[in-house]
């Protein structure tokens, strides 16, 4: 059976949250009848908290969850028609490979011919036959997925959820796996949804992909679309390996990035309007002549990586790019870089400086993220005014001590973009300030964040 | 002997001075006549004096049903304290395991007065009171331990197969938990067999256990006899921890 157009589950308007703390924020999405979904996301982004949802484990905050149509909240997971394989595969070390996968059909009452009947077909097609009387503490941990796997599916679920059921094997393991589950997924016709953190399975695997961060939807997508057209920088960071650059819309079919002007194939985003652009690291030609070349560059390493070599250089006017080539170019040569248009991806820029809701203390400081700055002297607002004070984000400073900061934070996020890094910082309130810096942090890193008086602009509140 | 192995030398002698020494000593008691010569009257008394016997088979029953009495008593007790629906916090295993930190003669003793005051008679009704309130705390902890332990993935998946809590509970929990009740049967059973103090004060000496005949026998000088008493309760002891020792893994932990 392929995917058809009915809906088998839906998510309207879900939210979540653990002691005081959003995992997830507005879910929205519908899974259809036979289609192989996938969640995709880091550890953290509430993909397993969505699958919990639907298995029935969790309730939701807000928002329902619909079967068929009809609304399954109020359902307990003993009484839903899902089947779980769970991560670390949870099977009864009480009982053997027989009896853990009979035991959803025997909780069903079903005479033991049925049974029997059932657990040995399901054994076949995991290729376990022959496993029914060991012991399962006794199994390698690819045989214990398979009967994980055929315990769940023996029931004949309307909807097998697995979570993240291949993360405790070995890489080779892991590919056999893949193919096998997809096999079984065209064989049954049942509806699978997918949750990973290894975008590579994602994109093997789904029809669908649902890719998550910080308990919201990025973007939904088939594995194509997700890849090639990458809504945000987020996802195209997430999925696949890029090259995320600062760009200018000058016109529609005109973008201008790395200091050149490039034809692209976006349009409707304006004029002179600052963008996102990804750039795919096979995507840019690579060769010795200049002519034809758009753009000139030195080669700064060249690395082997099997089917092709991982080069960085230096462009011309100074940025960084990734380029994978089939051909290997000696490091320190000068090369000809050409990007074709339709491989040029353009995104909307989610924000242009920070901006935070702040009231005004007096005529030289102003409070904003639970803290006082000082401002530059104004009359324009009153105290106790509600204002927006605006900080670009190469204005934030980055101290390694979190003592010497106004505000504490934690470095969340990093984006390298050809010649600085854009972070995400999580200050200890879970405000998020957006910082561009030459200083290399890592992801982890404690940090204290200061802002000079003359950064910080105020303005109006807009309604 | 390698270097590290020798560190082992002065547990090692303790061990044998302290342990072995004593059970090679009950030993041979055991087949000795007062004059220390072999013989084997000792145990043929044993057999033949009804009243030993008598004992011996109450001191047995008591045993099993302060055992069991505890199994119902501490299986739900420990399944609420590792709830974390029911109880969040550590504090309230510590207040039942607080008892435990007071010397057991004087909680029999304060139980005895209890009753006198309260004008129960007392009996074996008091005694297996008096048991279950010493060694209750011995059967929960180590259920505590297994069900606080347990991967609750084990029920999740079982309620995600179809049971209901109850089948979750009788399909799954239990007979994960099986090696923790395990561990409180060796922990309950094993010391009540031997015990003496609890059924002298309780009983106001009206019930006499195994415990009370070997107390009994030393104290009056008949090493022997007391040895041939004990080895019998050395035996019994022996037999119930091999039980256990069939239990591939025993998670229960002690306190």
């Amino acid at each position: 059976m392929s995917v058809t157009s009915e809906n088998i589950i839906s998510l309207n308007h879900v939210s979540k949250s653990y002691s005081g703390k959003k995992v997830l924020d507005d879910i929205s999405f519908y899974v259809r009848k036979g289609e192989f979904v996938t969640l995709l996301g880091p550890s953290g982004c509430g993909k397993t908290t969505t699958l919990r949802l639907i298995a029935g484990f969790l309730s939701p905050d807000e928002g329902d969850i619909l079967l068929d149509g009809k609304d399954i909240s109020e359902i307990p997971p003993y009484r839903r028609p899902f089947n779980t394989v769970f991560q670390r595969y949870a099977l009864f070390p009480h009982l053997d490979v027989y009896d853990n996968i009979a035991f959803g059909l025997k909780l069903q009452k079903l005479p033991s011919e049925e049974i029997d009947k059932r657990v040995r077909k399901v054994l076949k097609m995991v290729s376990m036959t022959d496993y029914e009387d060991r012991d399962v503490e006794s199994l390698s941990g690819g045989q214990q997925q398979r009967v994980a796997i055929a315990r769940a599916l023996v029931n004949q679920p309307k909807i097998l959820l697995l979570d993240e059921p291949l993360a405790a094997l070995d890489l080779k393991m892991r590919k056999d796996m893949q193919i096998e589950l997809k096999e079984m997924h065209r064989e049954l016709g049942i509806t699978f949804i997918y949750v990973t953190h290894d975008q590579e399975e994602a994109l093997t695997l789904s029809d669908t992909i649902i890719v998550m961060n910080e308990g919201k939807i990025q973007q939904i997508g088939t594995p194509t679309d997700i890849y090639n057209e990458p809504k945000n920088s987020f996802v195209a960071d997430f999925i696949g390996e890029s090259n995320i650059l600062n760009g200018k819309m000058i016109e529609d079919r005109k973008v201008e990035f790395v200091g050149h002007c490039f034809d692209c194939v976006d349009e409707g985003f304006g004029q002179n309007v600052d963008v996102d652009v990804v750039i795919r690291p096979e995507d840019i030609y690579i060769m010795n002549k200049l002519e034809g070349a758009q753009f000139s560059a030195t080669v700064k390493s060249c690395t082997f990586k099997g089917v092709h070599y991982e080069m960085f250089v230096d462009t011309d006017k100074g940025y960084e790019l990734m380029i994978q080539d089939y051909n290997a170019f000696e490091p320190g040569s000068t090369v000809g870089l050409l990007i074709r248009p339709s491989d040029i991806q353009v995104m909307k820029k989610e924000r242009s400086c920070n901006s935070f809701e702040a009231t005004v203390v007096d005529s030289t400081h102003v409070s904003f993220l639970s803290e006082t700055f000082e401002t530059e002297e104004q009359t324009r607002f009153p105290a106790g005014t509600k204002v927006l004070a605006r900080v670009a984000f190469d204005k934030v400073d980055l101290t390694d001590h979190q003592e010497d900061g106004t505000i504490d934070g934690e470095v969340h996020f990093l984006l390298y973009k050809g010649d600085h890094y854009h972070l995400t910082v999580l200050t200890s309130e879970g405000e998020h300030i957006w910082v561009d810096t030459n200083d290399i942090w890592d992801k982890g890193d404690l940090v204290g964040v200061n802002i000079a008086k003359e950064d910080i602009h105020l303005c109006e509140l807009q309604q | 002997m390698n270097k590290r192995s020798s560190w082992a030398l002065p547990y090692f002698i303790f061990l044998l001075l302290f342990v072995a020494l004593p059970l090679i000593l009950v030993m041979v008691y055991a087949f000795q006549d007062g004059s220390g010569h072999f013989t084997l009257s000792n145990i043929t008394k044993f057999f033949s004096d009804s009243d030993a016997l008598g004992t011996f088979a109450l001191s047995l029953e008591v045993a099993v049903e302060n055992t069991l009495i505890c199994i119902l008593l501490g299986y739900p007790a420990a399944w609420v304290l590792a709830n974390k629906e029911y109880n969040r916090s550590a504090v309230t295993i510590v207040l039942f395991i607080l008892p435990m930190w007071i010397n057991a003669l004087m909680r029999t003793l304060a139980t005895t007065e209890l009753f006198n005051m309260l004008g129960v008679t007392l009996g074996k009704g008091t005694l297996l009171y008096g048991m279950v309130y010493d060694y209750l705390p011995f059967m929960i902890y180590p259920i505590y331990n297994v069900l606080n332990k347990m991967d609750k993935s084990y029920a999740e998946a079982a309620q995600d197969l179809g049971a209901t809590p109850w089948k979750v509970f009788w399909k799954v929990v239990l007979p994960l938990s099986m090696p923790g009740v395990a561990s409180g049967v060796l922990m309950v059973f094993m010391p009540t067999v031997s015990t003496f103090a609890i059924s002298e004060f309780l009983t106001n000496n009206k019930i006499k256990l195994f415990g009370t005949i070997i107390q009994e026998n030393i104290n009056s000088s008949m090493w022997n006899y007391g040895a041939a008493l004990s080895l019998m309760m050395l035996i019994i002891i022996g037999i119930t921890t091999m039980f256990q020792g069939k239990d591939k893994e025993v998670e229960g932990g002690m306190v």
